[in-house]
Parts: C-alpha cells; sequence; structure tokens
C-alpha cells in the first residue's frame, strides 16, 4: 500500500497540456465548419452566377430590337416578346392597384385600429396561412371565381386579381412593419392637437412609413412579375400574336377599358411555352426571355433595395 | 364642393349680426362632432373590410375547392381516389389514383429537402454563429435573391442546364427527371430553410452561449450542442415550412420532371406531381364542367390539404420557441 502522490508540477503540467490539445483539436472544427460554411453560401451563389450565365450564353444573339417588337412566331428567329411584355405589364398595373389599396388599408387597420379580439385574431392566424399557401392553389380559386362564376374570362383582369390576392399578405406584412417603427410619441403629438384617429394616420402614420410600405409593395410585384402558375392555371394563352386594345385612344372618350377583358399572355408564359418545345432555335428564345424576366425581376428588387437604403440613411427616430 | 371648415371657424367665437363676439351654438358643434364620429366610423369599417378581405380570401379558396371537389366525389368515391394505383383521368377507362400523383411530389420533394436541410441549416449555423457581419452583409441579399428568382427560370435551368449535367453523370437518366427537378428545387429552396432556423438560433440569448464558453467550449461546440437545441423548435419550423414550399412548388416539376402520372419512389424516373398535372390540364383545353376539369380541383384541395397541415405545424413550432425566452 501506498499513499497516493500528491500531484507533482510535472503531471499538473501534463494534464494542462492534454486539455489543451483537446481544446485545440474541438477548435479544429470551428474551422472546419467555417470552411463548410463559406462553402455551402458559395454554392448559392455558384447557382446564381451558373444561371445567368448560361441563360445569357445561349440567348444572347436573340436579344435585339426586334425580339421586343416582334409577336410569338412559329419561326423561332423570327419570334419575340411583344405581346408577352406588354402583356405582363397590363397585368401587373391591376395587380398593384388592386394589392396595393386593399393591402395598405388591411395593414393600418391591424396596426392602428384593431382591437384585440378574436375576430382580429383570426384575421392575423389567417393572413400568415395565406402566406403559405402555393401559387398554383390562388390559381385555382382564379379558375373558378374570377374566370366562371364572376364571368371574368381568361382575361387581364382576371390574372390582375389572381396576382393581387397572392401578394396581399406581402404588403400586409410589410405595412405593419413600417407602421410599427413608427413611434408612440408621434401619435401622440397629433391626438393632443385634436386630430382624430383618421387625421392621425392619414396625415402622419401612412406618410411616414411610406417608405417601408413602398418597399414592400415592390417586393410583391417583383414577385408577381415571374409567376406562372396561377396564370396558367387560369387558362392564359401561350400564344398570342395580338395586343390587347390600347387603353388610350385619340379619339373621345380617350380611355377604354376593353383591354382589361382582352386574351393575353405574360413574360414567364412565354418563356414556359418556349422551354418545353424540344427545338434548340426556341430554346434560344427561352434563355432570352429569361434574361430579361431576370433583368425585370432584379431592377424591380434593386429599386426597393435603394428605397429602403434611403429609408435608413434619412429618418432616425 | 363645399369649401374646407377651418378650425378657427368652427372653434373661434364668431362675431353675429351685431358685431358681438359668441359661441357657435351648442347644438352646432355637437352635429360636426357627431359628423366626424360617423365619418370615423365609416372609414374604420372600410378599413376592416380590407383586413377582412384576407378571411374571404380563404373562404373562396375552401369553398371553390370543396365545392368542385364535391362534384367529383359524386362520380369517383373517395376510397378509389385514395387507393387506386394508377391515374388517367382523361382516358376511356379512367382511374383517379392520387397516389400517383402524391409520389411524385413525395419523391420530388424529398430529393429537394435532402438538398436543402443539410445546405440550409450549415448556412444558418454559419450566419448566426460564425460569419462576421461584413460576410453576414453581403450573404443575406443574395440569399433572398435565390429566392427571388422566378420559378419558371430554375425550370429552364433544372432542364437544360442540371440535366445535361446529371446525363454525363448517369448515362442512363432519360430527358426529364424527378431528380433534376428535386435537385434545383433543393437550392431554391435553400433561403427559406436557412432564414428562418437563423431567426430562430439567433432568438437564442447570448447568456447562454456565454455559459458555454466560459465552460471551455469552442464555437463549433456552442453552435451544435449549445444554441441548436435551444433553437430546436424554430429549426423544425423552418424545415417544415421547407417542406410546405417543396411539395407546392409547381413550374420546376412541371418543366423538368415530366407530366406523365407515373407511381414510382425512383427519382432517376419522370413524374407527374399534383401541381403539376394541375398545369398540364389547365394547358388543355378541358370544357368546364367536365369530370376532367373537376379532377384538378380535387388535386387541388389534395394539396391545400398537405400544405396546410405543414403550414399550421410549422407555425405552432415557430410560436413555442417564441414562448420560451
Amino acid at each position: 500500500m501506498s499513499t497516493p502522490t500528491p500531484p507533482t508540477l510535472d503531471t499538473h503540467q501534463a494534464k494542462l497540456a492534454a486539455i489543451r490539445k483537446l481544446i485545440a483539436s474541438a477548435k479544429r472544427w470551428d474551422l472546419v465548419f467555417a470552411g463548410a460554411g463559406l462553402l455551402a453560401l458559395s454554392f448559392g451563389l455558384l447557382v446564381l452566377v451558373a444561371l445567368f450565365a448560361d441563360m445569357l450564353i445561349s440567348g444572347w444573339m436573340r436579344i435585339n430590337l426586334d425580339f421586343f417588337v416582334s409577336f410569338p412566331s412559329r419561326r423561332a428567329e423570327n419570334a419575340g416578346i411583344l405581346s408577352a411584355w406588354v402583356g405582363s405589364l397590363m397585368v401587373m398595373f391591376v395587380t398593384a392597384l388592386s394589392a396595393i389599396p386593399v393591402g395598405v388599408a388591411a395593414g393600418v387597420y391591424l396596426e392602428e385600429y384593431a382591437a384585440k379580439n378574436w375576430i382580429t385574431d383570426i384575421i392575423e392566424i389567417n393572413i400568415t396561412n395565406l402566406a403559405g399557401v402555393p401559387s398554383i392553389v390562388y390559381g385555382l380559386l382564379a379558375l373558378g371565381l374570377f374566370v366562371y362564376q364572376f364571368g371574368f374570362g381568361q382575361s387581364v383582369l382576371s390574372a390582375g386579381l389572381t396576382l393581387g390576392l397572392l401578394i396581399l399578405p406581402i404588403v400586409i406584412v410589410a405595412t405593419r412593419e413600417a407602421i410599427r417603427s413608427i413611434p408612440q410619441v408621434i401619435r401622440e403629438g397629433s391626438y393632443a392637437l385634436g386630430a382624430t384617429k383618421w387625421q392621425t394616420t392619414a396625415d402622419h402614420i401612412v406618410p411616414y412609413s411610406m417608405p417601408g410600405i413602398l418597399t414592400g409593395c415592390i417586393i410583391g410585384l417583383s414577385r408577381a412579375i415571374g409567376e406562372t402558375a396561377p396564370i396558367i392555371t387560369i387558362g392564359a394563352l401561350t400564344f398570342i400574336a395580338f395586343l390587347p386594345a390600347s387603353p388610350v385612344s385619340a379619339s373621345a372618350p380617350f380611355i377604354n377599358f376593353d383591354w382589361l377583358m382582352s386574351g393575353f399572355t405574360v413574360m414567364p408564359i412565354q418563356m414556359f411555352n418556349w422551354t418545353s418545345r424540344p427545338e434548340e432555335a426556341f430554346q434560344q428564345n427561352a434563355a432570352a426571355a429569361g434574361v430579361v424576366l431576370v433583368v425585370m425581376t432584379l431592377s424591380l428588387n434593386a429599386i426597393a433595395i435603394y428605397i429602403r437604403y434611403r429609408l435608413r440613411k434619412n429618418i432616425k427616430w | 364642393m363645399e369649401p374646407p371648415v377651418s378650425i378657427t371657424e368652427t372653434l373661434m367665437p364668431v362675431p353675429d349680426a351685431a358685431g358681438v363676439h359668441t359661441h357657435a351654438p351648442a347644438s352646432d358643434r355637437l352635429k360636426a362632432r357627431f359628423s366626424r364620429n360617423l365619418k370615423e366610423r365609416a372609414i374604420e369599417g372600410v378599413l376592416f373590410l380590407a383586413a377582412f378581405s384576407s378571411v374571404a380570401t380563404t373562404l373562396g379558396i375552401v369553398y371553390i375547392l370543396l365545392s368542385e371537389s364535391w362534384v367529383f366525389f359524386q362520380h369517383v368515391p373517395l376510397k378509389d381516389f385514395l387507393t387506386d394505383t394508377q391515374w388517367t383521368p382523361l382516358f376511356d377507362d379512367a382511374h383517379f389514383g392520387i397516389m400517383v400523383l402524391l409520389s411524385g411530389t413525395l419523391v420530388s420533394s424529398l430529393v429537394a429537402l435532402l438538398v436543402a436541410i443539410p445546405l440550409g441549416t450549415i448556412i444558418a449555423i454559419y450566419l448566426s454563429e460564425f460569419a462576421p457581419f461584413a460576410v453576414r452583409e453581403i450573404a443575406k441579399p443574395v440569399l433572398e435573391l435565390l429566392a427571388g428568382v422566378p420559378t419558371v427560370i430554375y425550370g429552364y435551368f433544372a432542364l437544360l442546364f442540371v440535366t445535361p449535367i446529371l446525363q454525363w453523370f448517369f448515362p442512363d437518366l432519360g430527358g426529364f427527371s424527378l431528380l433534376a427537378a428535386g435537385l434545383v428545387m433543393g437550392v431554391m429552396i435553400i433561403p427559406y430553410v436557412s432564414s428562418v432556423s437563423e431567426d430562430a438560433m439567433r432568438a437564442v440569448p447570448m447568456a447562454i452561449r456565454e455559459g458555454s464558453y466560459a465552460m471551455g467550449a469552442t464555437r463549433f461546440q456552442t453552435a451544435v450542442r449549445v444554441v441548436m437545441p435551444s433553437a430546436f423548435s424554430g429549426i423544425a419550423a423552418a424545415y417544415i415550412l421547407g417542406i410546405s414550399r417543396a411539395v407546392g412548388e409547381t413550374m420546376v416539376v412541371a418543366v423538368a420532371a415530366g407530366m406523365q402520372p407515373n407511381l414510382t419512389w425512383n427519382p432517376a424516373e419522370p413524374a407527374a406531381t399534383i401541381t403539376a398535372y394541375i398545369v398540364q390540364v389547365a394547358l388543355g383545353d378541358l370544357p368546364h364542367g367536365s369530370i376532367g376539369y373537376q379532377t384538378i380541383f380535387a388535386a387541388g384541395l389534395s394539396l391545400f390539404v398537405i400544405t396546410l397541415f405543414f403550414n399550421i405545424l410549422g407555425h405552432w413550432l415557430r410560436r413555442r420557441y417564441r414562448e420560451v425566452y
């Protein structure tokens, strides 16, 4: 039997070295993981680059003025996207006109007016759920409701309203977030001067949250412009060699609404149509249309980012 | 139009005929207040209607899907719909087995999740626990961009870029496959998975991390053994929302997976998903009210029920992690 020897300086140092080694080896995992993280991130970036480069390379030859001012054609080299981009613009107009007022009003109601009760709870749960409904289900709603029950047919109006419903949750959420960032003292100041709730809202709350609201609306529209599935579902035609009637005319009454009920096609549908053809010439057209579509989406996003940047710079509560 | 009444006119004493300053009669002021309240009420009502329109949308979706499917299920018993192994609604010998479309949806979603969940989780941990500020500021908009690209463009990419590359590795692969569609769909879903899980991890209080560091744990150990378990329900919510996205995704599978109904578990085969079937029918010219027309509503109802289930589960989980701290 020997009594346990008290730890000498040497064994103590040895233990310390062992612990240090353990930590060092654990820290190696830090590096490995940081590397993996960067790799995963750059993989995402790589996909984006490959996507754009591939489309640009195959579509470059087709992007010229003729491509923008020609109707689709059975001969790939004559085909263009005139009816598609005009259709997209018209549909976006209806979408913006329907979704933005309703969405902003709903956001204002939920932030400024709504009482904390079960009806408000239902509306809130409902908005989060709507944001998760697949876009094609909106297409089915529009097919049953707008196209057949309301009798709008397969028109610009049906498509615009469908996309309007689709981006409504985006507009509502953006409006609420913008309003929430306005400090309470602004409201109190307005009430102290005798303003009513609506005067406070219309003269202070909404103008001050405008940049945030605009950003949300633009991001919603950039989502809508690329949506294909719901518009195919309502039965948009894929081959359209005419333009909807012009909304403005030279003679009285100058403005007409025939275009609302007109048949139409939009950019993503035109691209889908060309992609699903076996001939390579049409697939080049698809690539060119894709480049145009991406540029449209990206420029909308860039505008939104710019507005957000201005907002951060100019407003300090 | 009446000229707007200025505040001074309504509140200040006004001279009467004799030139003596008096207040406006109380009844006038009450009347003004009454009409002001009425206007306020009316505006509140309009705003409420706008907010309620979202509920109306949901009711509309449920009504349309149920009413059209109701007619469908008068012709096709629910049992056949759920158990039949063929989906040939437009043939003379029509079969309506949703399983066929469901298998396509499941396989493509599974492939997508095998890409999105590992990559999305790694990116989320990296951004939340490792990345310097500058990297995060650049990475987040790029990821947002990944989610912002129109899906039809991903379809093009899957069919004309990814499929040829896959064929180079697996020469037997056909021109359409669930594999190619699923892989691209996975990349598309990465941002949804990563941003929600990152939010969940960043919501974990700093003190918990500091406790872990004080015990000598490294960043990686802290991230995996402390932060991730604390943020578990949020991360689970992110995965579930990712599943719901994958199940509802349409254009990628419609373009790159082919539209042939095919009961298969093999990702190398082409097959139609629920969403691709709806697109295929909508592209054709089915008369309104025919049984083929109603099948897309029955298919849409199945899709709606599945995604609704995942969405509710996801939101429930997300709510839970918010309540912990």
